[in-house]
């Protein structure tokens, strides 16, 4: 199968309050070779309603999954959480015979049936794998100097483990290497690859709030000027709740949160408007601009 | 954060001694009898961490004990915010997530359902989708040059929910 041309799974978080992923990825795709198609018959991923019933979210995925078998490609999310629900449910039916027995009794219904023939990656597996890392390396034109990053991965893009194929998830490698390439430096901070708390963010706010907190403080303490995220519900509690955070513990961050494609696109050269960087809560311009202009006088 | 546990602390905890072999024949739920309370999970537990109430391997032994009602009522079970940590580290492959959610839909059945969830459901079963994208967005897109959104068809997410027993949950079945 093509490791170049994807069906495109975008979900529902990034069109309906994060649309700056979703134009800085389509910008990074293009420049880099990357097909996109889109999956217009596509629904929810599943994963938000696992807790009320199961056998409905295994077959919203499933019901996806099979789209994309009908177009022949291998599937592409920017979610953690689409990401982690489509890629777990494809694996376990593929692997299952007895759920994929019942799920496909439920897929009968609707004329569909599940094949097992494609695979789910996430974006930054794409870009690491599929693209490459020393070909990616190729479109950096100007990278950053002297930017010091924290990354958070996000769980839903390594656990549970023995579903995805993404590295150990108590010390993941693959967005360190992709934020290196940038000329960005990734600092280590306490208690990295805990979670966001952004799931349970409709059932108790305080825990998303608190925990973004201690990441927030941990990150300003390893000396991070912005954080680096990969997923819609990471990026939202990070960057749009950051005042509620910074008013509720009476503390100031002022950490810019940038999505990955878009501190790659500044380091190959796009403009922060091509990059939607505008579209952050917490303002980036500051630091960028700076950093941009120290990098291009040093280039020349 | 507290529990709100039904009946008060001291109150004797109900025991239903076949409420764990519901839960071993449920998927998702046939770990739970090899969890030996360890507690790594708890430890390495995010919720743990700030929540006075949140204890996963509590519920784990309350829910082999057989105490269903306690189990199930129990607000602090909506807390896991399903990071999976403590399935990546138990010890003893207990699947944890799978497990509660195993209850958590347990619970749902049984009517402890919290508002929320209904009100997404709804939203799911409307339009396929966990939001209503309202028309400003749709419009923005195309000024943005950004794709029409998928319009998936709610036919089929109504069949799918009928038959998985979703659309019981929320109740919204169909005739």
């Amino acid at each position: 199968m093509s490791n170049s041309k994807f069906a495109f799974f975008l979900g529902c978080l990034i069109p309906f309050r994060e649309a700056s992923y979703e134009i800085s990825a389509r910008r990074i795709a293009g420049a880099v070779g990357i097909d996109l198609v889109e999956m217009t018959d596509a629904n929810c991923c599943g994963l938000p309603i696992d807790p009320i019933n199961h056998d409905m979210a295994v077959a919203l995925a499933a019901r996806n999954l099979c789209i994309a078998e009908s177009m022949g490609l291998n599937i592409m999310t920017l979610c953690n959480g689409c990401f982690g629900s489509l890629a777990k449910v494809n694996k376990e039916l593929k692997e299952d015979r007895a759920l994929r027995e019942k799920v496909n009794g439920y897929l009968k219904e609707i004329s569909m049936e599940f094949k097992g023939n494609i695979e789910v990656k996430h974006f930054i597996e794409v870009l690491a794998e599929d693209v490459g890392v020393e070909k990616l390396n190729s479109f950096v034109s100007r990278p950053f100097i002297d930017l010091k990053v924290a990354e958070h991965y996000g769980c839903h893009f390594l656990r549970p483990h023995k579903y995805l194929d993404t590295g150990d998830p108590e010390n993941p490698e693959v967005l360190t290497k992709l934020i290196e390439i940038t000329g960005a430096k990734v600092v280590d901070y306490l208690d990295e690859l805990q979670c966001c708390g952004g799931t349970v963010i409709a059932i108790d706010e305080n825990v998303p709030i608190s925990l973004t907190r201690d990441k927030l403080v941990n990150i300003k303490k390893a000396g991070a000027e912005a954080i680096v995220t990969i997923c819609p519900e990471c990026h939202m509690i990070f960057d749009l709740y950051q005042p509620r955070i910074e008013k509720t513990f009476s503390e100031s961050y002022g950490l810019p949160v940038l999505y990955y494609p878009q501190l790659l696109g500044l380091a190959m050269g796009m403009s922060p408007e091509d990059l939607a960087v505008g579209e952050l809560r917490v303002k980036a311009d500051r630091v960028l601009n700076r950093l941009i202009q120290k990098a291009r006088s040093q280039l020349a | 954060m507290t529990s709100e546990v039904k009946g008060g602390a001291n109150e004797p905890i109900r025991i239903d001694t076949k409420f764990k072999n519901i839960v071993l024949k449920t998927p998702g739920g046939e770990t739970l009898k090899i969890c030996f309370q360890c507690g790594t999970c708890t430890s390495s537990c995010p919720i743990a961490k700030i929540s006075d109430s949140y204890r996963p391997n509590q519920i784990i032994r309350l829910a082999q004990f057989g105490a269903k009602d306690k189990v199930l009522s129990s607000k602090t079970l909506w807390l896991c915010a399903a990071c999976y940590t403590c399935v990546d580290r138990c010890p003893q492959g207990v699947e944890m997530e799978s497990v509660i959610r195993t209850l958590k839909n347990l619970a749902a059945k049984e009517g402890y359902i919290p508002k929320i969830f209904k009100d997404l459901g709804l939203t799911v079963l409307e339009t396929g989708f966990l939001y209503r994208i309202q028309q400003l967005r749709s419009k923005s897109r195309e000024e943005k040059g950004l794709p029409t959104l998928p319009n998936p068809k709610i036919e089929d997410v109504k069949k799918l929910a009928d038959k998985t027993g979703f659309a019981a949950i929320i109740g919204e079945e169909s005739a």
